[in-house]
């Protein structure tokens, strides 16, 4: 078989790019599967970056995994705009098969699909999403110009997407289940400063109201179980990531919480060949930075088991 | 056919209410990464199919359209026949999935 390929990789963001540079530098000419509409991972959906280390005033999420993309295109990456729909990990020549039917071969295979928003799980946010319930801050901010809008969440993602918020907002209450937020403190900092900020702690969000769009959330109070009603036309959701493993599930072993497992300090899956990278293994760290090393450290991975099985 | 057509506040009601051939909306702006993903698909689906003509609108250079249907998430893709709304597509989706939930009208 001529067209096994030496290294597929499923997923792009910082972990799929940067092991593509390397997986390219090492000229094991990698295939790297993007994502039709994912492509660029979680950052495409935020604004400044301003913890990537090497970029002193910050740099805008899109811009920086486009100089990735760029960077791995440059030493030969092949990269292609396109999902995997199937994957079979097992043997020493593994397969995947793209959105079009099309079945590519290699002996191994580098796992960065990364992770997918979580929801609340109510019936009205499904209902009720794209019409005032939202996943993505800088696409649909522009919409809620002097309104009261809500954010659901505690971490960097809710507090980054808050702050966001009010440079169109009239108000931006930001609803939690504790009574102290896990962000980074510099970005606490920032929100606690923000007088458009508001705070509802030791809140859930019980339902989201509303007929055509958003009027209203119910909160829960986390202690008391009372239930109380905030008039907001908008809600976005940022209570944090479950990873996108369901295509390697019964195939290389998972978490509970369905991370890929990882042996020790390496990125090997319990499956030869196969290497999982980035917030799809992470559940600790979940930074762009540190997702990029564990990509770099996949590629690596790969070169050494393909040099050793050969 | 073949490539996507834009449309603004003033030439909405003639390319797009008016038109004879079902059209496909695109709201959209330079600031959303999941309509930056989407754009390349649906260029391809217009490259593909004559039956429909799909339109691009610039949501912040365009305020009033967007207003006036009530959009507050981008992309949103509206499928209007004379001159109604048929079909709302929500959110930036894969090649096939959009095919799917379009099938009808192209």
């Amino acid at each position: 078989m001529s067209d096994v390929r030496n290294v597929i990789i499923v997923g792009s963001g910082p972990a799929g790019y940067t092991a593509a540079v390397y997986a390219a530098r090492a000229q094991l000419a990698p295939l790297v599967f993007e994502g039709s509409v994912t492509a660029g991972g979680a950052l495409m959906n935020t604004t400044e970056v301003e913890n990537f280390p090497g970029f002193t005033d910050g740099i805008v999420g899109p811009a920086l995994m486009e100089a990735m993309r760029a960077q791995a295109a440059r030493f030969g990456a092949e990269l292609v705009t396109d999902d995997i729909t199937s994957m079979d990990l097992s043997g020493p020549v593994k397969t995947v098969v793209d959105g079009s039917g099309t079945t590519h071969r290699a002996r191994s295979v580098i796992l960065a699909m990364g992770s997918a928003y979580r929801e609340l799980g109510l019936e009205n946010e499904k209902r009720l999403s794209g019409h005032g319930v939202s996943w993505c801050a800088t696409c649909d901010g522009f919409f809620f110009r002097d309104q009261d809008i809500a954010v659901v969440g505690g971490g960097d993602s809710a507090i980054e997407e808050a702050t966001f918020l009010t440079r169109f907002a009239k108000s931006v209450t930001l609803v939690h289940r504790r009574d102290a937020l896990r962000a980074s403190k510099i970005m606490v900092e920032r929100a606690f400063a923000n007088p458009k900020i508001a705070y509802a702690w030791n809140s859930e969000v019980a339902d989201i109201a509303g007929d055509a769009k958003v009027s209203a959330i119910t909160l829960r109070d986390t202690a008391t179980g009372d239930l109380r009603e905030l008039p907001v036309t908008g809600l976005f959701v940022a209570i944090g990531h479950d990873p996108r493993s369901e295509l390697v599930k019964g195939q290389v072993e998972l978490d509970d919480e369905g991370y890929v497992q990882v042996a020790g300090r390496s990125t090997a899956t319990s499956l030869p060949g196969i290497f999982a990278c980035g917030d799809l293994v992470d559940h600790t760290y979940r930074q762009a930075i540190t997702a990029a090393g564990s990509g770099c450290a996949a590629a690596l991975d790969a070169e050494r088991y393909l040099a050793a099985s050969e | 056919m073949g490539a996507t057509k834009k449309v603004t506040d003033a030439t909405f009601a003639d390319d797009v209410l008016l038109s004879d051939k079902p059209v496909i909306v695109d709201f959209w702006a330079e600031w959303c990464g999941p309509c930056k993903m989407v754009a390349p698909i649906l260029e391809e689906i217009a490259s593909e199919n004559d039956g429909v003509v799909i339109a691009k609108l610039n949501v912040d250079e365009n305020p009033q359209t967007a207003a006036s249907y009530g959009i507050t998430s981008i992309p949103t893709m509206n499928v209007y026949k004379g001159g109604q709304i048929v079909k709302t597509i929500i959110g930036a989706k894969p090649k096939a999935a959009l095919l799917a939930d379009l099938a009808p009208y192209l």
